[in-house]
């Protein structure tokens, strides 16, 4: 009996489609069968399996990004019911019906969902955002981290790149080249490593650069939407803090 | 010059010297408030004494107010407001920053125009600037459009310096922030309630009688 209703029950959704990068979005509705513990992805993999819309007509099916579906790679970011998440942790028990599904069109969507995030690797190249230990020799152990330090510096290294930081800004845009909240927290924490620390000026030096973190408007729901809890808004402080010092030290030292 | 410095001297001018200013002009127009005519003209009369008070104006106000404007309306051009979907305090003080600065400029280019230009062009004298104001608080459409000026500067002031401190790095954590949120507020608070004081002190009728020009323009019309 239980379970007749729970097969009658449908889960609903509007999908904000797009078929190639440069042609115009569209929104489609679907219904499928509700099943317990279902999420976004899965929802989306019943849709594949039939691609059906609301009305009946056939269509080509929902593209989308994922991989890890454990909410630690990044690549499922879409903006659900308004908010930029991953898809793989959205699950439908929490979400208002019908579920609203767009891509994160802060970058350029390649189709429907699957959207290109390479502007972010982009600006992690720009930062420097590795720590260099290659010579010609052995350069032995490096110096050791303090606990305290790595507790804090830990939760940095849990960005994975997901774009809802960039996605929530309203600096981030077409009229600005802002890198974003993501790639200043990875400069604080590469230079809080103490062999990153040894190249920290070329990471702050690149943050002062154009599109640095000077495009900051201090709107703070980078910090609100961080799916990680990474503290955004204290890294892009504690850099506006670390740029500053080192703008007079530019000015006044050496 | 790279954006990194035209932010960073766009922030610092904000605080040093505009924000000093505008506390300056508070108490200057609260002299009307508390003493009338007499005390604002005191005050008038003693900056206007200043030594070099041109190149103050110039090096103090006017320059520092021009780059902040005009880079200021480029930072507001650049943001895309998004507070329909991230309906958060800080992200409507982001939007506020912007919409207030906006205002606030436009009402600064207005009331100079009205009071230190018409000085400057000869048409009124120092003595008079307050019969100019009396003049303005006492036409209803004039008095609600300065009251939004002088409200939207006294946000602009106290929210600006809660970001300036973010922007240089002196408040870094969540606690400081909010700590230094909840002062900027109530200095908003204090800073509004003393412009809009002074500005009712105005439509007091001494101030009438500061303007001759008033008269003038009334026998002609009668």
């Amino acid at each position: 009996m239980a379970e007749t209703s729970a097969l009658k029950k449908n889960v609903k959704f509007i999908i904000t489609r797009q078929d190639a990068p440069d042609s115009k979005p569209y929104t489609e509705e679907f219904e499928i069968p509700y099943r317990p513990n279902m999420n976004v992805i899965s929802s989306l993999m019943e849709i594949q399996r039939n691609p059906v819309t609301s009305e009946g007509k056939g269509i080509a099916p929902v593209c989308w990004d994922s991989n890890c579906l454990e909410e630690v790679c990044g690549a499922c970011s879409m903006v659900i019911n308004g908010k930029p998440r991953q898809a793989c942790a959205a699950l439908i028990e929490n979400l208002e019906q019908p579920i609203r599904l767009q891509p994160m069109s802060t970058f350029p969507v390649v189709r429907d969902l699957v959207i290109d995030r390479s502007r972010m690797f982009k600006a992690l190249k720009r930062v420097k955002a590795w720590i260099p230990i290659d010579g010609t020799y052995d350069l032995g152990p490096g110096p050791r981290m303090p606990e305290k330090k790595r507790q804090w510096a830990y939760e940095l290294s849990k960005c994975m790149t997901c774009g809802v930081c960039l996605e929530a800004c309203p600096n981030v845009n077409e009229k600005t080249d802002f890198i974003g909240p993501a790639a200043i927290s990875q400069v604080r924490l590469f230079n809080a490593h103490p062999t990153g620390d040894m190249n920290a000026d070329e990471r702050l030096e690149m943050l002062m650069e154009d599109g640095g973190i000077d495009g900051c408007g201090n709107s703070q729901n980078c910090v609100r939407s961080c799916p990680k809890g990474i503290p955004l808004t204290t890294s892009i402080a504690e850099m506006n803090k670390d740029t500053t010092k080192h703008m007079f030290k530019r000015w006044l030292g050496v | 010059m790279k954006g990194y410095y035209a932010r960073k001297i766009h922030s610092l001018l904000g605080v040093i010297p505009l924000s000093f200013f505008i506390l300056e002009h508070l108490v200057t127009n609260f002299g009307a408030f508390e003493g009338g005519l007499a005390k604002f003209n005191e005050g008038v009369a003693f900056l206007n004494n200043l030594p070099l008070v041109f190149f103050m104006e110039l090096l103090l106000i006017w320059l520092p107010l021009l780059y902040h404007g005009v880079f200021g309306l480029y930072i507001a051009y650049q943001s895309k407001p998004n507070t329909g979907s991230y309906n958060y305090e800080r992200n409507w003080r982001f939007l506020f920053q912007r919409i207030s600065g906006v205002i606030t400029f436009m009402f600064i280019i207005w009331h100079v125009f009205e009071t230190r230009v018409q000085v400057a062009l000869g048409n009124v004298t120092h003595e008079e600037l307050g019969g100019i104001i009396h003049a303005v608080v006492m036409n209803p459409l004039t008095f609600t459009l300065y009251l939004v000026g002088i409200i939207s500067t006294a946000f602009h002031f106290s929210n600006g310096i809660w970001s300036f401190l973010v922007s240089w790095g002196i408040t870094v954590g969540p606690r400081a922030q909010r700590v230094s949120s909840i002062m900027c507020m109530g200095l908003f608070a204090v800073v509004s309630v003393l412009f809009v004081l002074s500005l009712i002190a105005f439509r007091n009728v001494e101030f009438a009688t500061a303007l001759n020009v008033i008269d003038s323009l009334k026998t002609v019309l009668s």
